[in-house]
């Protein structure tokens, strides 16, 4: 793996593998000593550009649990308030020795675009825009398999913002890659102008798509981009569109239903819903640092 | 000076012909199969066998950054490159900083172009600021002998004040040119809206956003009489409406840039900030429909848009770049690549020349009498695109292999371009 920008990067082969590789590190998660010496010497620099807690956070602990040194940086506290520019930090971070850049941008493409211009350092996408967030994919993926034991011939329905969100752009990939059909659900507003090339189904009735429903992933209305505008309300976004409790009755028993967080109960979400057997959230959480582990190691080399 | 064309084949707008041209005083002294077999006394020979002589090119829209961002052109290096790319004259754009909409910054850009090495025409501000609210003075602008104004990089989006400018200019004998754009429907979009927007994630600009502008101001111009041009026609949506307004016979033209001939928003997979451009790059439909549409004449112009912008300027994500690529070296082997000979010089000289009250002393006839402004192009040499004299390096072609280039061009008379070569 040269960098991991998009799910497209990986193809069915790669997206196994990483989640192979996760299996193993998940195992260390469970050992007494939560660390091993795989990344000894080498560099991982979370540079976010953008807010997020879960996503530093999760990066930080996997580079960290492979003995990795970690540097964080922040726009918010960097020279980039200096009017410093983005190619310029990019270079000056990889200078001081860096291994591996994990990219967060509110812009689509950034990612892609530090890769041309580093010289040796791996770049990852940890979420660009409405592009991809490639890790919370893969991390889905891991744990539906780990509940369901494959992907293959599954019903995975995406509900909500598709249209602003890089959660959604990579699931389609990635679980289409391992073989699920994808069905979208959402207003017409929230979905992107074109599917044109989308191995999707999209279907305007919530109801009828989560009773065949082997996976439902919830997507958060992005209300601070705007998305707010694009139906008339919460309220009656939440009555068409959110897991409501009556809606969380059609759900099947082995049911998945994940939510990348954060989480807004009472939208995408019913407060209680959010509680069920087969909202699996914190366990996306606890296997993101497995699967963020492996992508490292997968990039930065080393024997396990 | 006398300079003396010799061995080439004359294509203007009378047709296709051998002929030597002498030049001197400005001005073609004597043009024909034998002109230049007998040299006058210390004549300068160009060598044109080989080759095709033909009214100098005239860019109807070019950005020169000066004053306001000279770091990314000026009003000189803009000047060179479009020598070199064939043209013997060039419209300003009026988006610089300050804007030209008021006599004294006309004044300025146009000294500035009496020094530049290709003749440089201003466009004015349709309104001040090209903030779209009130008119800019456009009898004094026209006075200095602006013939073409724009708001050009936004579109007038106030309809009763684009009424009210058609009538206003029609009283002047001058012509209004509009970037169509509908800034509710463009919506901060940052390429086509289409496949790729939606697959890479960023927000698109749709088609009907220029589209809607051009039905508007088609339908102002039915109720004025007034003149319009259409900047940068992308879509085969908005070729079609230029087309029957024309079967109308209403006043309008258009023109379309080389880039969106030959270049389509699939090149945009890669977030290179270089083909962000405004209006974006659209389908291959799109290009199949616009060229199309230069053959059947509904597009009567081809013009650069020639946008340069520094490197940092352009090393940004691609949402929050600047649109906008260089063309002048490079436009008319794009050009030729998608065109035969006779049509693109119609496009890229005589046509476009008249768009600009510029005929005949660029784009006539090269005939005995005419203004001394031509270029000499060698269609069969191939050349790979580098380094060019512009300041900036937002250039989409480059590394790309064109056929056809520029060899000379003389304005004035005075050769400013030999062998590939600026002279000044």
């Amino acid at each position: 793996m040269t960098h991991l920008l998009s799910v497209a990067d990986l193809g069915r082969e790669g997206i196994e593998e990483v989640l192979r590789v996760a299996d193993a590190f998940a195992e260390v998660e469970r050992r007494p000593i939560r660390k091993v010496p795989t990344l000894r010497g080498r560099a991982v620099a979370t540079m976010f550009f953008e807010e997020s807690t879960r996503t530093r956070l999760s990066f930080e602990t996997a580079a960290k649990r492979l003995s990795a040194d970690v540097l964080s940086f922040s726009a918010g506290t960097s020279s980039v308030k200096k009017g410093e520019s983005l190619r310029d930090t990019v270079e000056t971070v990889e200078a001081m020795g860096m291994d591996a850049l994990v990219i967060r941008h509110a812009s689509a493409g950034v990612p892609v675009q530090v890769s041309r211009w580093v010289k040796r350092c791996k770049v990852v996408n940890g979420g660009d825009g409405w592009h991809e967030h490639p890790t919370q994919a893969l991390l889905d993926c891991f744990t539906v398999r780990q509940l369901r034991g494959h992907l293959d011939g599954l019903h995975v329905v995406v509900v909500g913002d598709v249209r602003h969100s890089r959660v959604a752009r990579s699931q389609v990939l990635a679980y289409s890659a391992l073989g699920a059909t994808v069905t979208l659900a959402a207003p017409r507003s929230l979905l992107p102008p074109s599917l044109d090339g989308w191995p999707v189904r999209v279907t305007g009735d919530l109801d009828d798509a989560l009773a065949g429903a082997d996976v439902v992933s919830l997507l958060r209305l992005q209300a601070e981009r705007g998305s707010g505008a694009f139906v008339p309300s919460l309220r009656e976004y939440t009555a068409c569109w959110g897991l409501t409790r009556r809606r969380a009755e059609l759900l099947r028993a082995d049911a998945v239903v994940t939510h990348p967080g954060p989480m807004i109960r009472g939208v995408e979400i019913a407060g209680d819903v959010a509680d069920l057997p087969q909202a699996v959230v914190t366990r996306q959480v606890t296997n993101g640092v497995a699967v963020r582990m492996a992508v490292l190691f997968l990039l930065l080399g080393g024997a396990p | 000076m006398t300079v003396v064309v010799r061995g080439g084949e004359v294509v203007d707008a009378r047709g296709r012909r051998r002929a030597d041209l002498v030049l001197a005083d400005g001005v073609v002294k004597a043009v024909g199969p034998d002109a230049g077999r007998e040299l006058p006394a210390r004549a300068t020979v160009l060598d044109a066998s080989g080759c095709i002589v033909s009214p100098g090119l005239v860019d109807l829209h070019t950005h020169l950054r000066e004053p306001g961002n000279e770091e990314a052109e000026t009003v000189e290096t803009g000047a060179r490159a479009a020598a070199l790319g064939g043209y013997t004259a060039i419209v300003a754009m009026p988006n610089t900083d300050p804007p030209i909409d008021t006599a004294g910054v006309a004044r300025e850009v146009l000294a500035l172009g009496r020094a530049a090495p290709v003749d440089v025409a201003v466009a004015g501000a349709i309104t001040v600021g090209r903030a779209g609210e009130r008119l800019a003075p456009m009898a004094e602008l026209a006075a200095l002998g602006v013939r073409l104004f724009t708001d050009d990089g936004s579109g007038v989006q106030d309809g009763a004040l684009m009424r009210r400018a058609l009538d206003y200019a029609r009283g002047l004998g001058v012509t209004l040119a509009q970037h169509c754009e509908d800034r509710q429907l463009a919506a901060g979009g940052a390429m086509h809206e289409g496949a790729w927007s939606s697959r890479l994630g960023l927000p698109g600009v749709p088609a009907i956003a220029e589209e809607a502008m051009v039905a508007r101001d088609i339908g102002l111009v039915r109720l004025t009489g007034g003149r319009l041009h259409f900047l940068h026609v992308t879509t085969a949506g908005a070729s079609d409406l230029v087309r029957r307004a024309k079967s109308e016979g209403l006043g309008v033209s258009a023109e379309v840039t080389p880039h969106h001939l030959v270049l389509t928003d699939a090149a945009c997979a890669g977030y290179d900030t270089v083909y962000k451009v405004n209006p974006p790059l659209r389908t291959d439909a799109d290009t199949q429909a616009l060229r199309d549409a230069v053959l059947d004449g509904t597009l009567d112009a081809i013009a650069t848009d020639h946008a340069p912008h520094l490197p940092e300027a352009k090393d940004v994500p691609f949402d929050e770049a600047p649109p906008g690529m260089l063309g002048l070296e490079t436009a008319l082997g794009v050009v030729l690549g998608v065109l035969d000979l006779e049509r693109a010089l119609a496009a890229l000289s005589w046509r476009p020349a008249a768009i600009a009250g510029l005929s005949p002393r660029h784009g006539g006839p090269l005939v005995e009498g005419a203004a001394a402004n031509l270029c000499v192009i060698d269609p069969a040499s191939s050349w790979t695109v580098g380094r060019l004299a512009s300041r900036s390096r937002n250039n989409p072609f480059a590394g790309w292999t064109l056929t056809g280039r520029v060899r000379h061009t003389v304005v004035d008379g005075e050769p400013v371009v030999v062998d590939c070569e600026a002279q000044r």
